[in-house]
């Protein structure tokens, strides 16, 4: 790494050290229902008027049972109004382009994943009209933040008072959530980025007429659109001339803005932040990857405030940190390093793994963004994670597999954590010998049965649809990369599916040309049993601990701040991750760094 | 049942007035604001010719081949450089088809700015960005393309030299990224030039 590098790795850390506290002390406000913000005078009426059509009553409590019934409830609409405006998206306005509908596992696909994954089978610049960006996607990428924010924030109640059956109101938590963080951060976010050059705006794609005309070869179809074979069955390709550029346009600095500070990441266009229409400059780039943990991060002060132990809160916080540090110098050090292969093909040895990055981020951005974004459940791109070198890749797909909990996405990271917490706490008491605590709360049969199902879902998941696609035709036709590196391809597909997080070793293909559907159903399957099992457990984690007494701190409580608990929450993290996925990933990106310093070829 | 009811109506109330707020009112306030603040950016930083037609964007790279061009990275954008269909070419450390159009790449770049068979070519000249359409190539690949285009055009090296240094995009705040030369807008520049 240059000087440079280590310089914007310090500053990134630093700022983000700086703006956990303030968001954390916003966070305690916001998710209080009686919370005061000096955006009262403008939010207050519109946040009356809201409860007030959905008939809420916003000093009414839920229990943890009728929390999760809100949550699931609000997720399926959520899902019935993505999907009917996908499919009928030809007959809706702003669609300047004329797309038709989607497909029907398509649009399943894609409002499913929208539900906080944002894994996407499309090509949105050629697929998607405005008005489908704008609502379809937008409102998801606002409210599965704002969902993964209160259901931390309940489970951060469960832990935090006792002997109470009660845990919040969801919708309170979401419609504050939404309102007063989100809309407010998104906002300032939106303009700073149209002043690096993201495009917002209404028109229909413009067309560039070319200053050189550029010979391309394509294939060549017949007059049914049909590609003609040759004698091998190869496509006959012939030369064009291309003289014009179609320029896209649309709303994307709105949208980009929530794909960013709610751990979305769905892009606006195929190429994600890589294009430099939604990431134009090193400056947005770096605000976007800030962005991407700011919320996250401040939840970790906020769940420290809750539980009036703040060294709890930067403990975790810490933990968290020492994780992200590992990732990005093991990644950045492994693209820097580059491609053997194509070092001897003539490559300038200096300048590291090109393939798949842009100039203006260059190596040490790229490899930086991609471990933020799979760190948190982000899954927004600024290189091609396919085409990084073995251990540089490695990195991303197992930060999905810890479970994204470096940070992690807006909520879900920090109860994911907080599963690893009860955990590690539980194994602390196993090796002393005493019933384990959590902050005076009992860790009984319940709780570590809750944690562990929402660990397993995930681990099962990955691996059982993984396996399945690997041993199946459908699976092996999506392929664009044979060897270990095909096998990486469909356990990032799951991986990132389940994870939620989003991102992909891109080249696998979930459309095929001959419809199946196999992949968009499974990815789909993924999505929502990564998201919704998850949670169920957690919730009724949530519910348990909440019911519990705290018991007086004594000489032999286990701290859960400082050093050793530090240690101890990296171990049973980076144990239980490894203890599961290690045998899958020697298959795949492992043996595959082997293979490239033996310089075999696929 | 009558919980589940009322749910249901906070359910489908809730998602409209947010599709209202958050992407109604939201996304037409940025509009607004970006159309009188930022109205080139927010329009696509669009360039156009000396009749007003669009020539392209900026931030986009579009093909050029001749000698008389800086060449910009390869792309694999759809048939090359298509701004509809933006992405990278998704092939992993050991893929043959990359090698293969490594060599190739690399065999073009050295014969068309006459570098000799062993000169190591920087790796953006002969990699394919991640969205196809990266608007820039790094400095040292520039330099190795400059004289080419100074013996095509009948320039002093100076000039052009210059005009490579004015279409440098510098890395932010002087850490931020790398530095980048635009090589639309050089070439743009060079045009202007000889025009």
């Amino acid at each position: 790494m240059h000087t440079t590098d280590w310089l914007q790795l310090a500053l990134f850390v630093g700022l983000l050290t700086l703006i956990t506290k303030p968001i954390g002390l916003y966070l305690c406000q916001v998710l209080d229902a009686d919370g005061k913000t000096w955006l009262d005078p403008i939010l207050k009426p519109l946040e009356r008027i809201t409860y007030a059509l959905m008939g809420v009553k916003r000093e009414q409590e839920q229990g943890w049972k009728q929390y999760t019934v809100s949550m699931l409830l609000f997720s399926l609409i959520g899902v019935v109004f993505t999907y009917a405006i996908l499919r009928c998206q030809y007959y809706l306005p702003l669609n300047p382009q004329g797309f038709v509908g989607l497909s029907d596992h398509l649009a399943f696909n894609t409002a499913i994943s929208f539900v906080n994954t944002n894994w996407q089978s499309y090509g949105g610049e050629s697929t998607m009209s405005y008005f489908s960006q704008m609502v379809a996607l937008t409102i998801h990428n606002f409210t599965s933040a704002a969902t993964g924010i209160a259901i931390a924030a309940a489970l951060v109640r469960g832990i935090s008072r006792a002997s109470t059956s009660t845990l919040g109101n969801f919708w309170v938590d979401m419609v504050r959530t939404t309102y007063y963080l989100l809309l407010p951060l998104c906002t300032v976010f939106a303009v700073f980025l149209m002043s690096q050059g993201i495009i917002q705006n209404f028109k229909p794609y413009d067309k560039a007429t070319l200053v050189e005309p550029m010979k391309v070869s394509v294939p060549k179809v017949d007059k049914d659109s049909k590609p003609v074979l040759d004698k091998d069955g190869k496509p006959v390709m012939e030369e064009q001339t291309v003289t014009e550029q179609t320029i896209v346009q649309g709303p994307v600095a709105s949208q980009i803005a929530i794909k960013m500070l709610g751990t979305n990441g769905g892009g606006y266009v195929n190429a994600n932040a890589a294009h430099p229409f939604e990431n134009p400059t090193p400056l947005s780039n770096f605000l976007q990857m800030l962005s991407i943990f700011a919320i996250g991060s401040g939840l970790t002060y906020y769940l420290g405030r809750m539980t009036k132990n703040q060294a709890h809160g930067w403990s975790v916080w810490s933990a968290m940190m020492i994780m992200f540090l590992a990732g990005v110098l093991v990644c950045a050090h492994a693209e820097a390093a580059g491609n053997p292969i194509h070092h001897k093909l003539g490559l300038a040895v200096a300048d590291g793994n090109m393939e798949g990055k842009e100039v203006r981020f260059g190596i040490f951005n790229s490899a930086l963004f991609a471990t933020i974004t799979t760190d948190a459940s982000c899954g927004a791109v600024n290189a091609m994670h396919d085409s990084f070198t073995a251990l540089g890749g490695l990195v991303p797909l197992f930060n999905i597999q810890l479970g994204e909990i470096v940070i992690g996405g807006v909520g879900a990271g920090l109860y994911g954590m907080l599963v690893f917490v009860v955990l590690a706490v539980f194994i602390a008491g196993l090796m002393v010998g005493r019933t384990p605590e959590y902050l005076g709360k009992k860790i009984q049969a319940f709780d570590v049965k809750m944690a562990m199902l929402s660990l397993l879902i995930l681990c099962i998941s990955i691996l059982g649809f993984s396996a399945w696609a690997l041993v199946s035709d459908w699976g092996q036709a999506g392929l664009n990369n044979a060897g270990p590196h095909g096998l990486s391809e469909i356990l990032y597909a799951y991986s990132s599916a389940t994870g939620n997080n989003g991102s992909a070793f891109a080249g696998l293909t979930a459309n095929p040309t001959n419809g199946d559907p196999h992949y968009n159903v499974t990815l789909g399957f993924a999505m929502l049993i990564g998201r919704f099992l998850m949670i169920v457990p957690i919730m009724a984690l949530a519910g348990s601990l909440g019911l519990k007494k705290i018991a007086p701190p004594s000489a032999g409580t286990f701290p859960v701040s400082g050093f050793t608990f530090t240690v101890l929450l990296i171990g049973t993290v980076v144990l239980i991750g490894a203890l599961n996925f290690l045998p899958a990933l020697a298959l795949g990106p492992i043996v595959e760094h082997f293979l490239t310093a033996a310089g075999q070829l696929f | 049942m009558k919980e589940l009811i009322s749910d249901l109506r906070s359910a489908i109330v809730s998602t409209l007035v947010l599709a209202l707020v958050c992407c109604g009112l939201y996304p037409l306030v940025i509009y607004g604001i970006g159309q009188v603040a930022f109205h080139d950016k927010a329009n696509g930083s669009l360039v156009y010719d000396a009749k007003g037609n669009i020539i392209g964007s900026s931030l986009l790279a579009q093909g050029f081949t001749s000698d008389k061009y800086f060449i910009p990275r390869p792309s694999a954008a759809g048939t090359g450089y298509d701004a509809t269909s933006s992405g990278g070419t998704n092939l992993g450390p050991t893929s043959k088809k990359l090698a293969d159009a490594i060599t190739q790449n690399v065999a073009d770049y050295r014969k068309q700015n006459g570098l000799t068979a062993d000169a190591p070519v920087p790796a953006d000249a002969v990699t394919s960005s991640g969205s196809g359409l990266d608007p820039h190539i790094s400095l040292k690949n520039a330099e190795l393309q400059a004289p080419r285009v100074t013996k095509e055009r009948k320039l002093a090296i100076e000039k052009v030299s210059e005009l490579i240094k004015a279409n440098t995009d510098k890395a932010d705040l002087g850490i931020l990224g790398e530095s980048g030369v635009n090589v639309l807008k050089l070439n743009l520049a060079l045009d202007a030039l000889t025009h």
